[in-house]
């Protein structure tokens, strides 16, 4: 029951090389989490500088670090907050700890290793955009991080880091933790903002809810994810220009990764944004070190359960958006999968599209309805049951969640050409795309193994593979 | 049973007090009764619903919609397996097989003497550490059967008591705000003007 990584209290998480440490600069210490070690490692120090400076001036600091959200869609924060309607009062922040995105694994080591850096994001964010309240709203399921956040957060207040007249400055405002219940939806922002007004967790339709304008209580929110909000006490001690040092143009910064599945070294990193590649991942010694002996690499999930496959042909592409859009995929939150050649895919699918099916709030038909009948199919066809009919059905149930041509990567193995995102949809949110994105991956990227579990035939599998395009 | 005690209608009122909608405070008191009791009941669903000012059906409403909240007795501890695609490249169906056989139940149901529920789980932000799984959502990584075995009869024999409390308790900690420096949240619909230092900061500014 040993965990990976370099330090027995940060499982899984590495930091060999000298790469720059941005958000993980102190996972070292065993004591990361306290106040003590956050002091004594510059802690609030970017606080002060923000306090420095006017809000306005905060602001476009954080515009001109082109800091992406890490949430999934990498959306610059300094625009975003800008969104928010003139004169429209209150305005609220809510971080989005959530994290539960198949692969993803990096907030939940952000809030229990360094919950203070988080807070000190969260008070630059309010002091920058003018945010009246703060709901630092915690996945259900993350005891620990609940204990070190309400800790951190008791001790920052003692402290008069949080509340009011902060550092005696008239400052103020309230950080209140929120914590959820189990459900991956939730994690939607608009769905997040429905719990967290105490109902069920269902996504409201954009327009006209985006939280920016009308949010949490029918008022201008601004969501953000842990990972975002804990680079900007580096951005406010630094500037902006020490964080556009770092990185490429368009994608500037670090970013933290999670690379699981069949890698000699599963790991946490974080990594150069922007320029490291998906071999420099899976391959460099100071980072997952190989695929497992005497395996190879036959498929990668790049940016978590929703996003659609790779395969080796797209191993050199680096960590930027636009170029993994075109090849046919995201970056999403940062998680990649890894599966070697030993993986049954269509099997790997079916725990995915399991995952999707079952999450689905049931607000959309396509999404309830279309989740459910590519579980049941996808598990026919793994137990051998399936007849080459189901495999058109299954194009055809997602063509009725995403019309049209649905992204997949380039396969020179099948002279297959890419299908660049994004992709048409039905349903209010991601999650009944999600549910498809992988049973397309698998079906495009790798007919045989279907082929291979179809027993029963009506027509050429080759027809039915192409049924739904 | 089921209403909330003194000592937590106390800690429930505090954390009502933090919100500027009573309503925004159901989730947070649902795991509050959940730690009382070890799962929601009806009565705690209607004590909660007097605090928030909703109805019965409202909070009920709310409950089912989140899966940690049970509506039936469950296990002193709950273990989760992660069957998601990480965790089941790395084994985590060959766990839950060895799960199930050890302690004799399906996932889903629990332990004739109360102890264990056994759960199917999803994703439990862990990954690279597969596979892996929770006892009453504290984690567990890169568990070996021999592992599992292990976990269990830790968990019988009470050798785990200080780190993993009966179902229900998430943090051991709560945040509590120091009366003097709350600033206190404010009904939405009574806030109109711009916080102060934004005005302040813009005129200097200006
Ligand atoms: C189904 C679904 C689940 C999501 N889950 C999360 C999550 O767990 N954590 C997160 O930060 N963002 C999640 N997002 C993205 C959020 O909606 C939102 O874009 C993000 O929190 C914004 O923060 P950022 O701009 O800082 O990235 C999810 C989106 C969808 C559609
Ligand atoms: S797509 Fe699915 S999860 Fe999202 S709102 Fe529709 S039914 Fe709910
Ligand atoms: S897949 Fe099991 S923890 Fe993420």
């Amino acid at each position: 029951m040993s965990a990976g990584g370099n330090y027995p209290w940060a499982a899984g998480y590495y930091d060999d090389g000298d790469r720059p440490q941005i958000v993980t600069s102190r996972f070292k210490y065993e004591d990361s989490y306290t106040l003590e070690r956050y002091l004594a490692t510059g802690g609030y120090e970017g606080l002060k500088a923000a306090l420095a400076r006017t809000p306005a001036q905060m602001h476009d600091e954080v515009k001109n670090s082109t800091l992406l959200g890490r949430g999934g869609a990498g959306f610059p924060a300094g625009v975003k907050w800008g969104h928010t309607p003139q004169g429209t009062r209150p305005r609220y922040l809510v971080v989005n700890g959530d994290e539960s995105e198949p692969g993803t694994y990096k907030d939940r080591l952000l809030m229990e290793l360094d919950p203070h850096q988080l807070i000190e994001g969260c008070l630059i964010a309010c002091y920058a955009a003018g945010l009246s309240q703060c709901f630092l709203y915690i996945r259900g399921e993350m005891a620990l991080a609940h204990e070190r956040v309400a800790r951190a957060l008791n001790d920052a207040y003692a402290a008069g880091y949080i509340g009011k007249n902060i550092l005696g400055t008239d400052f103020s405002v309230d950080i209140v933790m929120h914590w959820g219940a189990g459900a991956y939806v939730v994690g939607e922002e608009t769905a997040l903002i429905e719990s967290l007004e105490g109902e069920r967790g269902m996504p409201r339709l954009k327009p006209p809810y985006f939280p920016a304008a009308i949010g949490l209580y029918g008022k201008p929110t601004i969501v953000n994810n842990v990972e975002t909000l804990s680079n900007l006490p580096f951005i406010a001690s630094n500037g902006s220009a020490a964080y556009t040092a770092i990185g490429t143009e368009t994608s500037p910064g670090t970013r933290m990764i999670a690379v699981s599945g069949h890698v000699k070294r599963p790991g946490v990193f974080e990594i150069i944004n922007g320029s490291t590649t998906f071999r420099d991942v899976f391959y460099g010694e100071e980072f997952c070190q190989g695929i497992r002996d005497g395996h190879e690499l036959k498929a990668f999930v790049p940016g978590g359960g929703s996003a659609p496959w790779f395969v080796p042909d797209q191993l050199d592409l680096p960590f930027e958006g636009r170029p993994v859009g075109a090849a046919g995929s995201m970056l999403g939150s940062g998680a990649l999968m890894v599966m070697d050649e030993t993986t049954d895919i269509p099997k790997a699918a079916y725990t995915l599209t399991r995952f999707y099916a079952h999450e689905s709030c049931g607000k959309c038909v396509p999404c309830r309805e279309g989740g459910t009948w590519l579980e049941r199919i996808l598990a026919r066809v793994c137990e051998g049951k399936g007849t080459d009919r189901d495999l058109a059905q299954l194009y055809e149930v997602g063509a009725s969640i995403c019309p049209g041509n649905f992204p997949h990567a380039a396969s020179e193995r099948l002279g297959l050409e890419a299908v660049p995102f994004p992709y048409k949809m039905t349903t209010i949110c991601f999650v009944g795309p999600s549910a498809y994105a992988p049973v397309n991956s698998a079906l495009v990227l790798f007919p045989e193994e279907f082929e291979a579990k179809i027993t029963k035939r009506s027509i050429p599998v080759s027809a039915a593979v192409g049924g739904g395009q | 049973m089921a209403r909330l005690t003194d000592t937590n209608l106390a800690i429930a009122r505090e954390i009502i007090g933090r919100y500027p909608k009573k309503k925004s405070a159901a989730v947070p008191l649902l795991h509050l009764a959940q730690e009382q009791d070890g799962h929601i009941t009806m009565d705690a669903i209607r004590h909660i619903a007097e605090l928030t000012d909703c109805t019965p059906a409202e909070i009920l409403g709310t409950c089912t919609f989140y899966e940690m909240f049970k509506m039936e007795p469950v296990g002193k501890y709950v273990v989760n397996i992660c069957g998601t695609l990480s965790c089941w490249l790395m084994g985590g169906e060959e766990l839950m097989h060895h799960a199930e056989h050890k302690l004799g139940i399906k996932a889903g149901s629990t332990t004739p003497d109360g102890l264990f529920t056994l759960e199917h789980a999803e994703c439990q932000a862990a990954c690279t550490e597969a596979p892996c799984l929770q006892v009453n959502y504290r984690h567990r990584f890169r568990v070996t059967p021999a592992d599992l075995d292990q976990l269990l009869d830790d968990l019988s024999d009470g050798r785990l008591d200080d780190e993993i409390p009966p179902h229900g308790t998430l943090g051991r900690n709560r945040q509590h705000i120091p009366e003097d420096r709350w600033v206190r949240p404010v009904p939405p619909d009574q806030v109109t003007e711009p916080p102060g230092w934004l005005t302040r900061n813009e005129e200097t500014a200006s």
